[in-house]
């Protein structure tokens, strides 16, 4: 769309802040693959522990997304096709979670779901047990991630605006046909890239889960956590675990480009 | 569209910069506090171990009231990254370690290395002990939810010591990164139990109880103290660390619940 219109050429002086911060972010990238000594690299990333994190982590964050999509989708459409008093204030309460703290979000769920929150008698009464369990990884990271796709999705929306919808529905389609055949269709890919930020973000996902999950190989121990636990020991395993971490968020990015463009 | 895709941009940025936030202050605070003269004021830069932020936070006040222009500034944080700062060539006149693991990477970066308190494990429980334990064998009872330190940190090694030495096995819920984080389970009531020093049982207060076993004397840690070689304030180093090794350090020490060495 915006890309056919005649380009109009960007200010010169732009180039210089945009390429520092080009750099700012990308020489810590190369930071990391000079510390890394390659000799080690595949016994460090293959031990028992990097491949539990990374197994947890990978099967963690793809069920976040799941929950993220599942409800995030509902959530954006309310914020975005519908009018109610309190909708600024409550967008903005329910997108906290991308300004908090990830401790802090961690800290807010253990008083929730954890054994004494404000749920976990009810939770005891009914036999479920969220702390110390994969289940609680799950629901740190997806506290987390799902603003990023309710903002994603709800931009999308908002820009994509109503007019298909309302023609479809005066040609006599009902609200879930609309839903189905018309606004899905047409988000799809802002839908997309709401989703690869979740799994990114979950992937990175490390304040809310050591507070409120624990952390125990193979069961809560992510692979950011193991990062962090193997930096007190063997600072060449964290530096390579970091490695393999970039690879996969790029691969995750790269992927969603691709089908995005296809 | 384009609007929409700087936006997320943005957020994601947001996003990194308050993660990165959480996990890496302590870190940080090393670099903001150089040694230095300001006007007529000398800056001491002490590097101590997280455990020791009470007791050196007030023998520091102590310090300054005995030294005309002199501000004692600390950066407390885990033994392991302090020891990474140093070597990195942050700027510190004294370092105190909770262990003597990492007074030993610090190698030749420090001298005059004295061993200034001990402290030994307790168990934590809850104040009204839902798992009823007692001893140390009962952390091994199945449905009791323990937490450790995970052995890659100093009070996990002290916890596998005791484990080995009274053959009690333990199966942990989770192995936590540091003390703190065992303490917040149990006080929150999350975990049954959980192994830390009786130093963190006292500052806990009534949050949490302790309770003494006698296989904690197989894991006694020991707290060396330096000055650093690069210190611009040698004289002043040595006499804080002479603060904490004399009577005056050890009645402070003592009050936290730590040992003599």
């Amino acid at each position: 769309m915006a890309s056919r219109a005649r380009p109009v050429g960007l200010p010169r002086w732009l180039f210089v802040p945009a390429g520092l911060g080009a750099v700012f972010v990308l020489l810590p990238l190369v930071a990391i693959l000079s510390r890394v000594r390659w000799s080690h690299f595949g016994a460090l990333i293959t031990s028992d522990s990097s491949l539990a994190a990374l197994g947890l982590s990978l099967r963690t964050s793809a069920t976040s997304t799941l929950l993220c999509v599942l409800l995030g989708v509902p959530m954006a459409l309310v914020l975005a096709r519908t009018r109610f008093p309190g909708q600024r204030l409550l967008r903005s309460l329910v997108l906290l979670p991308l300004v908090l703290p990830p401790v802090v979000g961690g800290i807010a769920l253990l008083y929730t779901f954890g054994r004494r929150g404000l749920l976990g008698h009810t939770l005891e009464v009914l036999g479920i047990q969220v702390a110390f369990s994969t289940a609680a990884v799950v629901m740190a990271q997806t506290f987390v991630a799902l603003p990023f796709l309710v903002v994603s999705l709800e931009g999308a929306l908002r820009t994509s605006g109503e007019r298909y919808e309302a023609v479809a529905a005066t040609l006599g389609a009902r609200p879930t046909t609309v839903f189905r055949r018309v606004t899905l269709p047409l988000v799809l890919p802002g839908l997309a890239a709401g989703a690869v930020l979740s799994f990114a973000r979950s992937l990175g996902e490390f304040g809310a889960t050591i507070t409120f999950a624990g952390s125990l190989q193979g069961v809560t121990r992510t692979l950011p956590l193991e990062i962090y636990l193997q930096r007190e020991v063997d600072p060449d395993a964290a530096v390579a675990l970091s490695l393999v971490l970039v690879v996969v968020a790029v691969v995750v990015i790269g992927l969603a480009r691709g089908g995005r463009s296809a | 569209m384009k609007r929409w895709t700087a936006t997320t941009v943005a957020v994601l940025l947001l996003g990194g910069l308050t993660a990165c936030g959480s996990g890496s202050d302590d870190s940080s605070s090393g670099s903001a506090n150089g040694t230095g003269t300001t006007g007529e004021q000398t800056t001491l830069t002490v590097f101590a171990a997280a455990s020791l932020t009470s007791t050196f936070t007030e023998l520091g006040r102590k310090f300054e009231a005995e030294h005309q222009g002199v501000k004692v500034t600390f950066s407390f944080g885990g033994s392991s990254d302090l020891v990474a700062q140093i070597q990195q060539g942050a700027p510190a006149d004294v370092f105190a370690s909770a262990d003597t693991v990492n007074m030993d990477k610090a190698g030749s970066a420090v001298e005059d290395r004295k061993n200034f308190a001990t402290n030994t494990l307790e168990i934590a429980v809850p104040p009204d002990n839902p798992a009823g334990v007692d001893s140390l064998q009962d952390l091994a009872t199945a449905g009791t939810k323990v937490v450790l330190c995970a052995p890659e940190v100093p009070c996990g090694s002290a916890a596998a010591t005791v484990e080995k030495a009274s053959g009690v096995k333990i199966a942990p819920v989770s192995e936590e990164q540091s003390v703190t984080d065992v303490l917040t389970k149990v006080e929150s009531g999350e975990a049954d139990a959980g192994l830390v020093y009786v130093t963190d049982v006292k500052s806990a207060g009534d949050k949490v109880t302790g309770i003494t076993f006698p296989e904690s004397s197989s894991a006694v840690n020991t707290y060396p103290i330096a000055t650093l070689a690069n210190s611009s304030h040698p004289d002043l180093a040595a006499d804080f660390v002479d603060l904490v090794t004399g009577s005056e350090g050890q009645r402070v020490l003592a009050g936290a619940g730590f040992a003599k060495p």
